[in-house]
């Protein structure tokens, strides 16, 4: 087999890992663009929506897709309201102070991931696939009698992991039209441009800033929800996706949606290619140059706006 | 109509109210003139309950507003230019009035009798706020909160930086709103345009209060102006 099916594989496995950082990222980068929060504890949200995910599979009896359905609701809205409690006992507290904020939540991921290390143990544990059909890949050949079609051992893909990109796309989709067409989304947008305003026109700004930190978290777990069966839930597993979201949303444009997920589609892309070719390693190591790069040269990110 | 009781308040320790009491009633023009940093704009932020009182109390008919959470404020009929406009920036022209409709449930039908006093927004309606000329955003601001229908209307220079057409449309507003009923407390720095709009005028120095005096006597007599502005 030559380079080029390689690289199919390669992308494909990057098209997963950008979908579901897609996913997580766009949760710190809403939190952040409204709130001015740095939510230190994001991965562990992401973390608890795959624990969850487990739990809920094997707490459940029937065929392996019954339990994973469920999770699917269920994590989110669990992780979901878990934040909007740590918000109304923290972060309100602090009064959203930006720097006292990152100092809380470093101490909300310890408590987490502590928490679940005593309930979960330090395990890693599988959670099934609800379908998971091995899909060949063709692939094209010039041979004696011209092109022809050929299937390359090992090029292929399964059905879940297809499914994993379609449902992130469909959710950023879903984000997209809530920010940019929805009431409440035009609410959170007044909120993020002017806090005090948005008080002085009669938005409960407390309770959006609630909703914010539950939606952001909620779209973690359901992040980690479509990547377990593919991963493993294990309560250190916060720590990459958090790295990797801080390096998307800096990349993107701190704040800026549409540049998040652009970023998350470039380093998930080019994590998977890397990672394939190279090693995973150089792949993070590279991103974080990136990172390095975008701070030195173009600060506000590449979509965000100058000073904003 | 608006009443505030011996209000106190301030940034943290650093008290910048001291006992200030105002009565505006409605249909009344009341303008508070001061130098600046007197406190003119901390005391609209506390009308608005965007700063804590230390003490006093702050009414608007038989509500009390200090007891009131701040989002709850403008749901009683307070309305608020702010200075410096502070519009929605990254919002369009339509959205910002969107926000201004939602906080009282007003229809379209208040969107579009505010709309028919500012012209100019319509033809903007799509652009965003940031995008708009200083007066166009003034207006935006004026509409913003006319969109709440006010019963007070809590105005923090709003001709600041204006050309004297924009001025004179601004004003025209405003004393329109007087013959609805509506009860406006100004801040202007430009005596003379006080002068010539105001009922009343609210002296503020230092965070306290100074004498009330009715516009007319003053411009017969205008030491009294200048010990309080100084020029
Ligand atoms: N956010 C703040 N933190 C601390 N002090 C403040 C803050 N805002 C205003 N002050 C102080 O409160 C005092 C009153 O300010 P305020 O803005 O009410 O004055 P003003 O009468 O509106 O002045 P101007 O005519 O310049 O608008 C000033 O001494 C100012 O420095
Ligand atoms: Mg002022």
């Amino acid at each position: 087999m030559d380079l080029g099916p390689y690289l199919v594989l390669a992308t494909l496995e990057g098209a997963v890992t950008a979908a579901v950082l897609a996913l997580t990222a766009v949760g710190l980068s809403l939190v952040f663009g409204v709130m001015r929060v740095v939510n230190i504890a994001h991965g562990e949200f992401f973390m608890l929506g795959a624990v969850i995910a487990w739990a809920l599979a094997h707490g459940l009896s029937g065929h392996p897709a019954v339990g994973f359905a469920v999770a699917l609701v269920v994590a989110p809205l669990v992780v979901g309201a878990l934040a909007v409690a740590a918000d109304m006992t923290i972060l309100k507290r602090l009064d959203y102070d930006p720097e006292r904020t990152i100092v809380a939540t470093i101490g909300l991921l310890y408590i987490i991931q502590q928490l679940t290390l005593m309930g979960y143990g330090p395990d890693a544990r599988p959670v099934a696939a609800p379908f998971n059909t091995r899909l060949a890949i063709p692939w094209f050949e010039k041979g004696a009698e011209g092109w022809q079609m050929i299937w390359p051992w090992g090029l292929g893909t399964t059905s879940y992991k297809l499914a994993v990109i379609a449902a992130a796309v469909a959710v950023l989709c879903a984000v997209w039209a809530l920010m940019a067409r929805s009431r409440i989304g035009l609410v959170m947008r007044a909120t993020q441009s002017d806090r005090e305003m948005a008080l002085a026109f009669g938005i409960p700004v407390e309770r959006v800033y609630a909703l914010v930190f539950g939606l952001g978290a909620g779209l973690a777990a359901l992040a980690a929800v479509l990547i377990v069966p593919i991963q493993q839930a294990h309560y250190l597993m916060g720590a990459d996706p958090l790295l990797l979201s801080f390096v998307v949303v800096i990349i993107g444009g701190l704040g800026s949606l549409p540049g998040t997920v652009v970023a998350a589609v470039l380093i998930g892309l080019s994590d998977g290619i890397i990672s394939v070719f190279f090693s995973p390693t150089l792949a993070k190591i590279l991103a974080t140059l990136l990172v390095g790069l975008v701070l030195v040269f173009r600060p506000q990110g590449l979509f965000g706006k100058r000073g904003g | 109509m608006l009443r505030l009781d011996r209000v106190s308040a301030g940034y943290g320790r650093a008290q910048v109210l001291r006992a200030l009491s105002l009565e505006v009633k409605a249909g009344e023009i009341l303008c508070l003139l001061g130098r600046n940093g007197a406190g003119k704009t901390t005391c609209m932020r506390a009308i608005m309950g965007l700063l804590p009182l230390m003490s006093g109390r702050i009414w608007l008919d038989k509500t009390e507003l200090s007891a009131l959470a701040p989002h709850q404020v403008p749901r009683t009929g307070v309305g608020y230019v702010p200075q410096g406009r502070r519009l929605f920036a990254e919002l369009t022209v339509a959205q910002n009035i969107e926000i201004g409709l939602m906080a009282r449930g007003s229809g379209p039908e208040v969107r579009e009798e505010v709309l028919d006093l500012f012209p100019r927004l319509r033809e903007r309606y799509h652009q965003r706020a940031q995008t708009l000329s200083g007066g166009e955003q003034q207006m935006l601001a004026t509409a913003r909160a006319l969109c709440l229908r006010p019963k007070v209307l809590l105005l923090d220079e709003p001709t600041e930086g204006l050309q004297p057409s924009m001025i004179a449309a601004i004003r025209e507003v405003i004393v329109g709103l007087r013959h609805k009923g509506v009860a406006i407390l100004l801040v202007e720095q430009r005596v003379d345009a006080v002068l010539s709009v105001a009922d009343r005028v609210a002296f503020i120095e230092n965070g306290q209060g100074g004498v009330v005096m009715r516009a007319e006597d003053l411009r017969a007599d205008h030491t009294i102006i200048d010990r309080y502005v100084g020029v």
